[in-house]
C-alpha cells in the first residue's frame, strides 16, 4: 500500500530522516516506533506532505507522493491524525465529521443555492461512526467544549469516516486514560479486521505489540529493525535504544 | 431638519454594515487579517464614478464597482497565499498603501488628490434617487440582498469550509479541502461586497478622494467587527447601528470641529479596550479574539 524508499531529510546538521526503506502492507496494522527525538513525526509528515523530502521515494497506491500538497495526499486515499488535537473547536463535532464525507461543500453556487443538503444517508453514518466511538450523544457540542480524552475518539471517528485507504494515526492513544486506550485498542483491531490498513505511531509498547502486524523501528533517523512484534521486543538493538547502553 | 439627519445616519450605518459584513466573511468566518479591505472599497467607488462619470449607467457601473474590487481581491489572494497572522495583516496593509498610490498618483485618470467631483446620483429604470430618502430605500435594498447572499454563504457548508480553515488550515487540508481556493473565494466575496458598499458611498456624496480611502478609514470597520464579535452577523448589524451613533453624540455637545474626529477616534479607542476587557468575544462573537 505504501512504499517509502531511501527517505531522507535533514535540518541542517540534523539528520531527522536518514535513508529509510520500508512498507506498509494492505490490511494489516503497522507501528512506527523509536524513542523520542527518533524521526517518527517528521517521516508521518514527509509522507503526509507537510514536510518535504531531500530525496527518496514515497510511493501510496502506485502513486507518488513527493512534492504533492496535502490536500492532494489526502484525497489520493489518506486520512490522518496528528500528535496534537486538530478538530475545529468552533465548529460541533457532527459539523467536524461533515467537513470529512467529501469535497462538494468546497463549491460557492452548489452550497449557497442549496444543492449540498446533508442527507439522510450521511446523518446515519456520522452517527454509526460515533457510536463506535461512544460519542454520539456529544454531536451537538462544540469541539472545544469536550475533553482531550474525547477529542481523539472523535478525531479517529473523523478520519474513519473521510473516504481513505489508509490511516495514519500519530500516538492516537498519548494523553487518553488506560480504559480507553484499550477501547481504542479493540476499536483498531477491529478495523483491522475489516480490511483497513493501519499505519501508527505509539510510545506504549504494550498497545503496540498488542495491536500490531507489523513493527518499524527508528533511532536517529534509520530504521534499526523492523519485522514482527515478537521479533522486535528482543531485538537487541531495539532494546538498546529504548534502554541505552 | 432632524428627518434628513436621521436619513443621513441610517445611509451611513447601511453602507458600514455592507464593509463590516463584507470583512466578516474573511476575517471572522475565515481567519484572514485583511487589512486591505479599504482598497477595495476604494476600487469600487473609483470603478463606479469612473464609470458613471463617462456615461455608462448606474446599474452597470454599481455592478463593475462589485467585479474588479472581486478581481483585485483574486489577484491580491495569490501572493498572500502563504502568509498567516502579521504578515498577512502587512502584506494586505500594504495592498492598500498601494491602492491608495495609485489613486493620488494616476491624475489622468483618477484625477489625484483633487478627486472626483459631480458622481451622478444613481438612476435606475428611469427612477432617479436623487433625493436622500429614495437612496436610503436603495441602501436598505442593496443591505438586505448583501446579508441574505452573506447569510447563506457562511451558514452553508461551503461557510464551515471556511470556519475550518480558521480553526486550523492544516487540518482542513489534511480533509481534503484546497484552503488556498477557499482563501481566494473568501477574499474574492469580500472584496465584491467592499466595492459594492465603495460604489454607494461615491454616489452618495458625489465626491470621493483618495483621503476617504486610507488605511485610518479601516479602523471603524474593524471595531465594528471586534465589538460585534468575530463570525457574528447579528453582532455586526449591533454593533454599526453603536458605532456609527455614538460619536454623533459628540455634535451635541458643542465641540470645535477640529476635536471632533480625534474624539472620534478616542471613542473607538475606548470602546475596544473595554470590549477586549470584559468581553473579549464582543457583543455576539463565538470566536475569541487571538
Amino acid at each position: 500500500m505504501l512504499k517509502i524508499s531511501n527517505l531522507k531529510k535533514f535540518f541542517g546538521g540534523v539528520k531527522a530522516v536518514n535513508n529509510c526503506t520500508f512498507h506498509v502492507e494492505k490490511g494489516k496494522i503497522t507501528a512506527l516506533i523509536g524513542p523520542n527525538g527518533s524521526g517518527k513525526t517528521t517521516l508521518f509528515n514527509l509522507v503526509f506532505g507537510v514536510l518535504k523530502a531531500d530525496s527518496g521515494k514515497i510511493i501510496f497506491d502506485k502513486n507518488e507522493l513527493r512534492n504533492l500538497p496535502i490536500q492532494k495526499i489526502s484525497n489520493l486515499g489518506i486520512s490522518r491524525i496528528f500528535q496534537q488535537s486538530r478538530l475545529f473547536d468552533n465548529l460541533t463535532i457532527k459539523e467536524n465529521m461533515l467537513l470529512a464525507f467529501d469535497n462538494e461543500d468546497t463549491k460557492l453556487f452548489k452550497n449557497v443555492f442549496g444543492f449540498n443538503k446533508t442527507t439522510k444517508e450521511k446523518e446515519n453514518k456520522i452517527e454509526e461512526i460515533l457510536k463506535l466511538v461512544k460519542m454520539e450523544e456529544h454531536k451537538n457540542k462544540l469541539a472545544k467544549n469536550i475533553s482531550y480524552g474525547q477529542k481523539r475518539l472523535v478525531e479517529i471517528a473523523r478520519s474513519i469516516i473521510k473516504p481513505h485507504k489508509m490511516l495514519m494515526l500519530d500516538e492516537p492513544v498519548a494523553g487518553v486514560t488506560p480504559s480507553l486506550r484499550k477501547e481504542l485498542a479493540k476499536l483498531l483491531s477491529k478495523l483491522r479486521d475489516e480490511g483497513e490498513t493501519i499505519f501508527v505511531i505509539e510510545h506504549d509498547m504494550n498497545f503496540v505489540l498488542n495491536i500490531a502486524d507489523s513493527v518499524v523501528v527508528l533511532d536517529e533517523g534509520k530504521v534499526i529493525a523492523s519485522g514482527k512484534p515478537d521479533i522486535i521486543k528482543n531485538n537487541k538493538r531495539v532494546l538498546e535504544a529504548y534502554l541505552g547502553d | 431638519m432632524i428627518e434628513a439627519y436621521l436619513i443621513h445616519l441610517l445611509i451611513l450605518i447601511g453602507i458600514y454594515f455592507i464593509l463590516a459584513i463584507s470583512l466578516q466573511v474573511s476575517l471572522g468566518f475565515t481567519g484572514l487579517l485583511n487589512l486591505g479591505h479599504v482598497a477595495f472599497y476604494a476600487i469600487g467607488a473609483y470603478t463606479s464614478a469612473l464609470l458613471i462619470l463617462n456615461g455608462f449607467p448606474f446599474w452597470f457601473s454599481f455592478l463593475m464597482a462589485g467585479v474588479l474590487a472581486m478581481i483585485a481581491g483574486l489577484i491580491l489572494a495569490l501572493p498572500i497565499r502563504k502568509l498567516k497572522g502579521d504578515y498577512l495583516a502587512l502584506a494586505t496593509m500594504g495592498f492598500t498603501y498601494v491602492v491608495y498610490a495609485i489613486i493620488i498618483n494616476w491624475s489622468e485618470l483618477t484625477n489625484g488628490p483633487l478627486g472626483l467631483p459631480n458622481i451622478n446620483k444613481p438612476s435606475l429604470f428611469g427612477f432617479s434617487f436623487a433625493s436622500n430618502l429614495s437612496f436610503l430605500i436603495l441602501v436598505v435594498i442593496i443591505t438586505a440582498i448583501t446579508s441574505f447572499i452573506v447569510y447563506k454563504i457562511v451558514k452553508s457548508p461551503f461557510g464551515k469550509v471556511l470556519e475550518s480553515i480558521r480553526d486550523d488550515e492544516l487540518a482542513s487540508q489534511s480533509l481534503g479541502k484546497n484552503t488556498f481556493k477557499m482563501k481566494s473565494f473568501a477574499l474574492a466575496i469580500s472584496a465584491f461586497f467592499a466595492g459594492i458598499a465603495g460604489s454607494l458611498y461615491a454616489h452618495y456624496v458625489t465626491y470621493i478622494d483618495p483621503t476617504s480611502f486610507t488605511i485610518v478609514q479601516l479602523i471603524p470597520v474593524l471595531a465594528i467587527i471586534i465589538i460585534g464579535g468575530l463570525a457574528s452577523l447579528k453582532g455586526t448589524l449591533a454593533a454599526t447601528v453603536i458605532l456609527v451613533l455614538i460619536p454623533e453624540l459628540l455634535r451635541f455637545i458643542g465641540l470645535s470641529s477640529s476635536i471632533v474626529g480625534p474624539a472620534r477616534q478616542i471613542i473607538y479607542a475606548l470602546i475596544l479596550l473595554l470590549i477586549m476587557l470584559y468581553k473579549p468575544k464582543g457583543l455576539y462573537g463565538k470566536v475569541e479574539l487571538d
